[in-house]
């Protein structure tokens, strides 16, 4: 009985935060006459701001979504997709902030590229005058934002598509002339997509609003929409609080025209296939080209992103590093050495908000999938938008509003209340990462242990944890990489008491030296990392005489 | 039209699992039959071109005298009847049929009634396939397969799933079409009756005569 | 609400300098032993890994002398922590708030005290208040022209210097324009942080130093009917110089050790800091090449004192003190006046402390590119605020959107 009631209990858990936190933003947006509008109209970056957030959001989800269907279309089911999968699930756990600082490390004018290529080919004694990190239209921004969320599109893709009835599909498209990507396309991307629509609003709408990433790679003059809000936030000035709770609701209110817009866009591309569907036209000549495109890319992102991290590891120990110096002249600890004192009690603190969001998280997640398998529930597409609300609402649009409800009740600035919030970005993903796997068990194994007489609860103990111990594993890994990345909710329910190595390095990156920088990030990196080893090697040696279950 | 098995065989580290060397002549449906196990789906796809990396084949198929071996499987025109009809689902009737009908037809709309005339399922075109009935579908199947103007035909158990009265039906159906047309037929099964209603040779992937009706087994 | 405004009266009278002697010895022994045990969350900025570590060295000694724990919460902005106690006042939490102490001066100051948010008069009564040297700094009383009246407790002097490199820069220019041409005759060689930050305002305010008829004016609030005409020639320099900046002006870095950075990766050639030790000790600590020399303009650069200040609300009053009065301490002021820690300048008159302190002063080696006290030139007094505030609003509206 009780565990039939979970899933309801779980969608409040998740609605219940985001509601009451937009209204806390709301409020003030509207008190005093909307005094908040009148300034925040009166800031002269506003149109650009705004259009950041729109051009940014939408040009890294849409290439995202691009590049993602186009890996699965060129190279799915094929050897050079296990590669290519196993080159880029490391980078799902790369948290946004070390994967915005790598990547910053690598493209600036000072970084790896430009060292590379001086003063050899380049003529550059000195770190050339350019406009790349930073820069104004907020390329690097997108390009970061990309090389992010396509890991995640990509993971999601696996989990969702069908294997099986994806190769039935391809290979009739195939005796009938169709080339693998035009096959792809138009028999299998239809039925996926519905399954991947979901999380790519939940990345078009993070795209739009993250703040750690912009900070690090996006433009200044003026910022993201988001940013210029936290920044008002902080302002020691209640006029400015009224104009950043007006921007959030401006925020919220593009998030939405953009998930609009993006729906008009879906439809349309649906209406496009089936047309070229019924027309026949075969279109084989896409292959090579798109084979190559989803190649380079895919590479291009995960080495750029690997690179990135290796320069972080390396600034970390670097002594004398001077441009244009491919690699430093001295090594030495003192990084680590400055950087230690903090980084233990930080590692510590982001460990125990990481475990205590996403152990309640995974009990939760398993409970709802048990009374779906008991109780033959099934996810409606409204229960999953309510479960994806927290990724759904931009988080400068509900946090604030959060903060000052856990100040009334005297919870801000404390650990748990941290890890609570971060328990409803946790969960959706656990659940994305679970389901799947939780899904497609063997019925025949549940049928058979019932004929044996095991209760359901038995079975659960018995039978499914040991056979999903591996899924589990990895959706407690994933859980803990979406905690230990979160820079906002920290930020503002932690209320800077709450000291993690994302806020230290994220913190530290304002501060500009890269030595105690490439630290944090790199241990910010370290830990999910370590946790999908784990992940990966316990199942291992748990399952070493069990073949079938061995993953 | 004729389909040649030239010496075909597929090996798996080290294990054969096919070898036939056979003729398929215009009309004649050869069958292959096996229990079950991995014999059956590789002689299906060395036929059409889709064996893994990890199987080792040699000999060639020939589609009217062309090799067509090395060729990948889109430019083999070979259609195929998977046991599971594959309809697309986001496609209405005369869509599925739509995607198989070469792009340059002429008077496309005519040559989808005129298919769906012969499956006596005139009208149908606007139709979600999940609508339809297990006979239907896997007449929607076969007319899709045909309109893509194959070389010869590939059935893959495509009786399997339905219920006996109507697997009789369809069979003859199918069968009848591809005497028509004139298309070589592999039919892959391992169902005694599929082999028997095909009338043909059977065989074992490994190119034993097989019995059509064990005689313990026939009915 | 009366009641608790009655509560700080009484305590402001009990800590004022007024009730000298045994009574301000007593009250301050009672202080220490309230203050025993306690944990003190200290609010300041951590862009900076030497300040972080200092803050962890003051916290060990306050363990040791004092039996306080000493927690710093690093902050991206000192505005956080005030928009912090803010949304804590906004949220009726009068007592046990979140914030003991906050690094603090100028605007964040001004709006904090204006809006009652601080704790205090305290830091006159603290026990080595007597050793500040509030004549010759009289920076260490008055915060951006806004007397402290004991709100806030000086714990360093900072003035601003230029900083450049001598393999690239033969002879350093003195005056502001002289800088102005040499950024143009070297385009994208210098930048400022992006205002409203910290040290890109202190650079406008510098700026304006050079620009006004009569910088006198600068010590009043804004005068809305000449402020516009005033500033006329501070656009027009800025005009002049940003095309001649790094990255052609269309992007700045976003705070003072982002430009420190800049200076160090060799991307800039010229750029400033508002502590005339940091160039040396940044060379000591290998971060910064040893060409990198300082120098000040003619007629002196701005220099200001940084301070701590306690919300009213803060949990832990009494341990907050004891770390303003340690700060005050010479052994903990001659620390951080060695530039191999931080180089910052102390606020203490270091000619009257007694022997063995002042020997602490005498031993320091000030470091390879840090200008002797003499040659540091006068510290010009900060703005009034409202300066600041008006100067960072118009630079953002002219140039917060690139073109």
């Amino acid at each position: 009985m009780i565990v039939a009631l979970l899933p309801r209990l779980t969608l409040c858990l998740m609605a219940a935060p985001v509601l009451a936190g937009v209204g806390g933003t709301l409020f003030p947006a509207l008190a005093g006459g909307g005094a908040g509008f009148r300034t925040l109209a009166a800031w002269p970056g506003l149109p650009r701001a705004a259009a950041l957030s729109l051009g940014t959001g939408l040009a890294s989800t849409a290439l995202a979504l691009l590049l993602c269907v186009t890996i699965l279309a060129a190279l799915h089911g094929t050897p050079a997709f296990d590669r290519l999968r196993r080159r880029l699930a490391p980078l799902l756990s790369v948290p946004h902030a070390a994967a915005a600082l790598g990547l910053a490390f690598l493209i600036a004018p000072s970084g790896w590229i430009a060292r590379a290529l001086s003063p050899w080919a380049t003529g550059w004694t000195a770190p050339p005058d350019l406009l790349i990190l930073n820069d104004p239209f907020g390329v690097s921004l997108t390009l970061g934002l990309l090389a992010k969320e396509l890991p995640f599109l990509l993971l999601v893709a696996l989990s969702s598509i069908n294997t099986a009835q994806a190769q039935r599909r391809m290979t009739t498209a195939a005796t009938f002339g169709y080339g693998r990507v035009s096959g792809f396309l138009l028999t299998v991307l239809p039925d996926l997509y519905r399954q991947l629509r979901l999380p790519v609003y939940a990345v078009l709408a993070y795209a739009m609003t993250s703040v750690d990433m912009a900070m690090i790679l996006g433009p200044t003059l003026p910022p993201t929409l988001s940013q210029q809000v936290v920044l008002w936030r902080m302002v020691p000035d209640l006029t400015q609080q009224t104009t950043a709770a007006a921007g959030a609701v401006l925020q919220l209110a593009l998030v939405l025209a953009a998930l609009a817009l993006w729906r008009g866009v879906e439809r349309l591309s649906r209406h496009a296939l089936r047309l070229w569907a019924t027309a026949g036209h075969r279109a084989a000549a896409l292959d090579a080209p798109v084979r190559w495109i989803a190649n380079v890319t895919a590479s291009g992102l995960a080495l750029a992103l690997g690179l990135g991290l290796g320069a972080l590891a390396l600034w970390s120990v670097a002594a004398d590093w001077r441009f244009p110096a491919l690699l430093p002249a001295t090594l030495d600890l003192r990084g680590w050495r400055v950087a230690l004192p903090d980084v233990l009690p930080a590692t510590a603190t982001t460990l125990a908000i990481a475990l205590a969001a996403t152990l309640p998280a995974l009990g939760l997640v398993l409970g709802c999938l048990e009374a779906e398998t008991r109780h033959g529930l099934s996810a409606t597409p409204r229960a999953m938008t309510l479960l994806y609300l927290p990724l759904l609402i931009p988080q400068v649009a509900f946090l604030p509003g959060l903060q000052t409800l856990a100040l009334a009740i005297g919870a801000e600035g404390t650990w748990p209340a941290v890890a609570l919030v971060h328990l409803t970005f946790v969960l959706p993903y656990v659940f994305l990462s679970l389901s799947q796997p939780y899904r497609s068990l063997d019925p025949r194994l549940t049928v058979t242990a019932r004929a044996l007489g095991l209760t359901e609860n038995r079975i659960f103990a018995r039978l499914r944890l040991p056979l999903l111990l591996a899924p589990i594993l990895t959706a407690l890994a994933i859980g803990m990489a979406v905690s230990i990345g979160q820079y906002l909710p920290t930020l503002l329910i932690g209320g800077g008491r709450v000291t993690t190595l994302t806020t230290e390095a994220v913190a530290l990156s304002s501060g500009g030296n890269r030595r105690i920088i490439g630290a944090f990030a790199l241990l910010q990196t370290l830990l999910p990392a370590l946790a999908f080893g784990l992940a990966l090697a316990l199942p291992r040696l748990f399952w070493r005489n069990r073949r079938g279950v061995r993953p | 039209m004729t389909l040649v098995l030239d010496r075909l065989t597929v090996d798996l580290g080290g294990r054969r699992l096919v070898a036939l060397d056979v003729t398929v002549a215009a009309g004649e449906v050869l069958t292959l039959m096996a229990p079950s196990g991995a014999g059956k789906s590789s002689a299906l796809g060395a036929i059409i071109g889709t064996l893994g990396p990890e199987f080792t084949l040699s000999g060639r198929v020939l589609l009217n005298g062309q090799d067509v071996t090395a060729l990948p499987t889109r430019l083999r025109r070979i259609g195929l009847l998977f046991q599971d009809d594959v309809l697309f689902p986001h496609l209405d009737v005369g869509g599925n049929l739509g995607f198989a009908l070469p792009a340059r037809t002429p008077d496309r709309k005519a040559r989808i009634d005129d298919a769906l005339a012969q499956a006596g399922l005139t009208g149908f075109a606007a139709r979600d396939p999940a609508t339809l009935s297990g006979g239907q579908r896997a007449r929607v199947a076969l007319m899709r397969c045909l309109l893509a103007e194959p070389r010869a035909l590939l059935l893959d158990e495509p009786f399997s799933r339905l219920d006996a009265g109507l697997r009789d039906q369809t069979r003859r159906f199918v069968f009848d079409r591809a005497r028509t047309l004139g298309l070589p037929v592999v039919l892959v099964t391992h169902d005694a009756q599929d082999a028997q209603a095909a009338g043909g040779r059977v065989l074992s992937p490994l190119g034993a005569p097989e019995s059509p009706a064990p005689p313990a087994f026939a009915q | 609400m009366h009641r608790r405004d009655f509560g700080r009266l009484v305590a402001g009278l009990a800590l004022s300098p007024v009730l000298a002697g045994q009574s301000l010895a007593a009250g301050w022994d009672g202080l220490l032993v309230q203050a025993r045990g306690q944990t003190v969350y200290w609010h300041a900025w951590g862009g900076d890994p030497k300040i972080n570590a200092f803050i962890a060295w003051v916290g060990e000694q306050a363990q040791a002398r004092h039996g306080v724990t000493l927690e710093q919460v690093k902050l991206a902005a000192t505005a956080d922590a005030v928009a912090r106690v803010q949304a804590e006042q906004a949220a009726g939490v009068a007592t046990g708030g979140a914030v003991d102490l906050i690094w603090i001066n100028g605007e964040n100051f001004a709006a904090m005290k204006t809006a009652g948010l601080l704790y205090g008069p305290f830091a006159t009564a603290l026990p080595n208040w007597p050793l500040v040297d509030v004549t010759g700094k009289p920076a260490t009383v008055t915060d951006f022209t806004l007397p402290t009246q004991g709100f806030e407790s000086p714990w360093a002097m900072a003035q601003m210097v230029f900083e450049y490199d001598t393999e690239q820069m033969k002879e350093p220019p003195q005056t502001l324009d002289a800088i102005a041409e040499w950024a143009i005759a070297n385009p994208g060689r210098f930048t400022y942080p992006q205002p409203p930050d910290y040290l890109g305002v202190t650079f406008l305010k510098q700026v304006l130093y050079a620009t006004l008829p009569d910088p006198a004016l600068l010590q009043a609030p804004v005068d809305d009917a000449t402020y516009a005409a005033l500033t006329v020639p501070l656009w027009a320099f800025l005009d002049r110089l940003h095309p001649a900046l790094w990255r052609g002006g269309r992007a700045f870095p976003a705070s003072e050790p982002a430009l420190g950075q800049l200076l160090a990766d060799g991307e800039i050639v010229l750029s400033f800091a508002f502590n005339p030790g940091r160039a040396s000790a940044e060379i000591a600590a290998g971060n910064l090449h040893d060409t990198i020399r300082t120098f000040t303009l003619t007629g002196g650069t701005i220099g200001n004192a940084s301070f701590v200040a306690i919300p009213f609300n803060a949990a832990h009053q009494a341990g907050a003190q004891v770390i303003a009065n340690l700060l005050l301490d010479p052994e903990v002021q001659a620390r951080a006046q060695d530039p191999a820690v931080l180089g910052f300048q102390t606020v203490l008159d270091v000619a009257k402390l007694p022997f063995a302190d002042k020997a602490r002063f005498d031993a320091l080696d000030l470091g390879i590119a840090t200008l002797s006290p003499a040659d540091l030139g006068p510290a010009l007094l900060e703005p009034h605020a409202s300066w600041a505030t008006r100067i960072a609003a118009d630079w953002t509206a002219r140039y917060g959107v690139a073109k």
